[in-house]
């Protein structure tokens, strides 16, 4: 079966740091793939590879089943490889039509008098957005008035429309609350109908559960876990990330801690986050469903 | 399903009222202070808008406005550009002396000081690029180096400070005729360069691609370069555009007054700056107006020479330019917050 996009066995070294190990993640059209792990688990060195900013230094990275080798991000969205950052989406102070088209502008007549057609380009992030179920007031409302999540389907639907196949989200939810994170994930799904190929990094198992098909849980640098979803109920999902033996191992460290000093808040400290580890591991997807 | 999908688009699309879309305007608080400026001394002193009361503040107006619309699109680009003053002396006193001491003819002394011109702005936007210093900076040395070189260079060439022009290049020269003629009444030919300026500039900012691609390199250039828009170009061409600015100020000088002097221009850097920003220019970048620098260089003349019609001492000049600035800026960030307020 050919993938929309495959890193086979990819390795990535910096000196003496080993970035990434051996890890293997693909996407088929019309399909979300979940990238999980912790801070530093190699999430950021994988999609630096997978939208062509970095090489690997082992392993093979193909695109329809043939293998590639990107040079810049604008190789890999020339093949159809659109990837929407989490910080840097949008320029803030700028109309939500000129971002949308920024870089890529409609334009109409001849030079000199070539000039950006303003009318058709408004309509058609109107209907754009709309066709992601996404309504804005005004396609001339600055950027910087839309609310994170808005800001970050704006950004979906721009990379869908310029004809992208495969979407690279980079912890699209992470500054996000739980409404507007919600509100993203819809358009994630939206993506997916149209038969997108969807590879969504997040540190955030209640966020990646609902609508991946397939998850991939990174763990310094290299692979700890690789499921389909119906190989994987969210409960083993929030355990595998919050790794409960290290839970346990700090909860422990607090507690000794607070013993030695007598330190009364900071023993508070070590039972509240006994607490909350259990309902991490236990309970804690209401906010997902 | 299209036409479907479209029409509820846009029923849940509210257009902003007229008043909302000229208040968000970043120029509208320059349209304001000139129209309170204009009122003020035409009741403080008598034929403010009679001809020469006009020309009296139009002409200056002219070249402080051709070079703080430049300054304003490099601002708006996310630069500065502090060596723009020193230049149009340095650019003119290159022209004269090539003419004289070196005895060329004249267009091809202002081709070579155009030649200058581009050079500067291209050493300005390579070094801000490369080094990647404030270009605060890196324009405050480059300031200084031709301050420092000009003076030099000039006292060792010819052991004078200014230059005067030939008889024939004073009088009757094709160059002069053009860069000196009055088309008008008393309205010189640099109020018509600074109107058509103003209104290239307009057009490329709010309806040519380079535009976009000038609003977003100061307003985020890491998403600017994410989408395919050459960051690195756009502000090198930005910062040649103001030397290239210069150089007009240059000619324009120099023909009008016969002769060049090195300190021309340095302390007026700031002038540019301080118009584009009474014309609705973010300090930060990424926000501005060409149309608001041209008014913020009216307003500017408009006092200098009010002060004059009104017999008050200049002195209060600079008081004035510092408090309109401090107004201004303030302005530009009530009116942004509010009208993002009201919005959201």
């Amino acid at each position: 079966m050919t993938y929309l996009i495959e890193a086979d066995s990819v390795s990535k070294r910096f000196g003496n740091v080993v970035a990434l190990k051996d890890v293997s993640a693909q996407v088929q059209a019309g399909e979300v793939t979940c990238i999980l792990g912790d801070n530093g688990a190699g999430k950021s060195t994988l999609i630096k590879i997978l939208c062509g900013l970095y090489q690997p230094d082992g392993g093979t990275y193909s695109v329809d089943g043939k293998p590639v080798q990107f040079s810049s991000p604008r190789d890999a969205l020339e093949a159809g490889i659109a990837t929407v950052y989490q910080d840097l989406a949008m320029v803030p102070l700028m109309a939500v039509w000129r971002n949308f088209f920024l870089g890529s502008e409609l334009e109409k007549g001849v030079p000199p008098f070539r000039r950006i057609d303003v009318a058709k380009a408004k309509r058609t992030v109107v209907d754009e957005l709309g066709k992601m179920g996404i309504f804005i007031r005004d396609p001339e409302q600055e950027v910087g008035t839309l609310s994170g999540g808005e800001r970050q389907s704006v950004a979906i639907a721009r990379a869908v429309y310029f004809g992208a196949r495969v979407l690279i989200l980079d912890e699209p939810t992470a500054a996000l609350g739980v409404k507007q994170a919600g509100v993203v994930l819809r358009y994630v799904l939206e993506a997916k109908k149209r038969g997108l190929g969807v590879i969504l990094i997040t540190h955030n198992p209640h966020h990646a559960y609902p609508v991946g098909d397939h998850f991939v849980i990174l763990r310094r640098g290299e692979v700890y876990g690789d499921y389909r979803k119906e190989d994987l109920p969210l409960e083993q999902l929030v355990q595998m990330m919050a790794g409960g033996a290290d839970l346990e191992l700090l909860h422990h460290e607090l507690e000794e801690a607070a013993q030695t000093t007598g330190d009364e808040d900071l023993a508070q400290a070590a039972s509240d986050f006994a607490n909350e580890a259990a309902d991490a591991t236990g309970h804690g997807h209401d906010d997902a469903t | 399903m299209t036409a479907d999908v479209s029409t509820i688009a846009d029923d849940r699309m509210v257009e902003a009222g007229f008043l909302k879309k000229v208040l968000t305007r970043p120029e509208f608080g320059s349209i304001i202070g000139a129209v309170a400026v204009f009122a003020f001394f035409s009741i403080v002193t008598e034929n403010f808008f009679s001809v020469n009361a006009i020309s009296a503040y139009l002409n200056p107006a002219a070249t402080l406005g051709i070079m703080s619309v430049a300054v304003a699109l490099l601002m708006i680009g996310g630069e500065f550009d502090l060596s723009a003053g020193a230049l149009i002396g340095g650019l003119g006193i290159t022209m004269a002396i090539l003419t004289t001491s070196a005895d060329l003819p004249v267009w091809l002394a202002m081709l070579l000081s155009l030649v200058l011109a581009i050079s500067v702005g291209l050493f300005n936007g390579i070094m801000v690029i490369k080094t990647k210093l404030p270009s605060f900076i890196v324009t405050l040395g480059t300031f200084f180096i031709l301050q420092g070189a000009g003076l030099g260079f000039v006292r060792l060439i010819t052991g004078q400070t200014t230059i005067y022009l030939s008889e024939e290049l004073a009088t009757s020269n094709v160059a002069k005729l053009i860069f000196a003629s009055t088309p008008i009444g008393g309205i010189r030919i640099p109020v018509v360069f600074w109107i058509a300026i103003t209104a290239l500039a307009t057009f490329l900012l709010l309806r040519s691609r380079y535009g976009n691609w000038i609003f977003s390199v100061g307003g985020n250039a890491a998403s600017a370069r994410a989408v395919g828009v050459p960051v690195n170009r756009v502000k090198i061409a930005l910062f040649i555009n103001v030397s290239v600015s210069a150089w007009l100020v240059a000619m324009f000088n120099t023909f009008r007054f016969e002769s060049a002097q090195i300190g021309t221009g340095v302390g007026s850097e700031f002038e540019f700056i301080i118009a584009a920003v009474i014309g609705g220019c973010l300090l930060t970048g990424g926000y501005g107006s060409a149309i608001g620098a041209s008014i913020g260089a009216l307003i500017f003349e408009m006092v200098r020479q009010g002060l004059a019609f009104a017999r008050w001492e200049a002195d209060w000049f600079k008081l004035f330019l510092g408090v309109m600035l401090l107004l201004a800026a303030l302005l530009n960030q009530w009116v942004r917050s509010r009208a993002r307020r009201a919005m959201s």
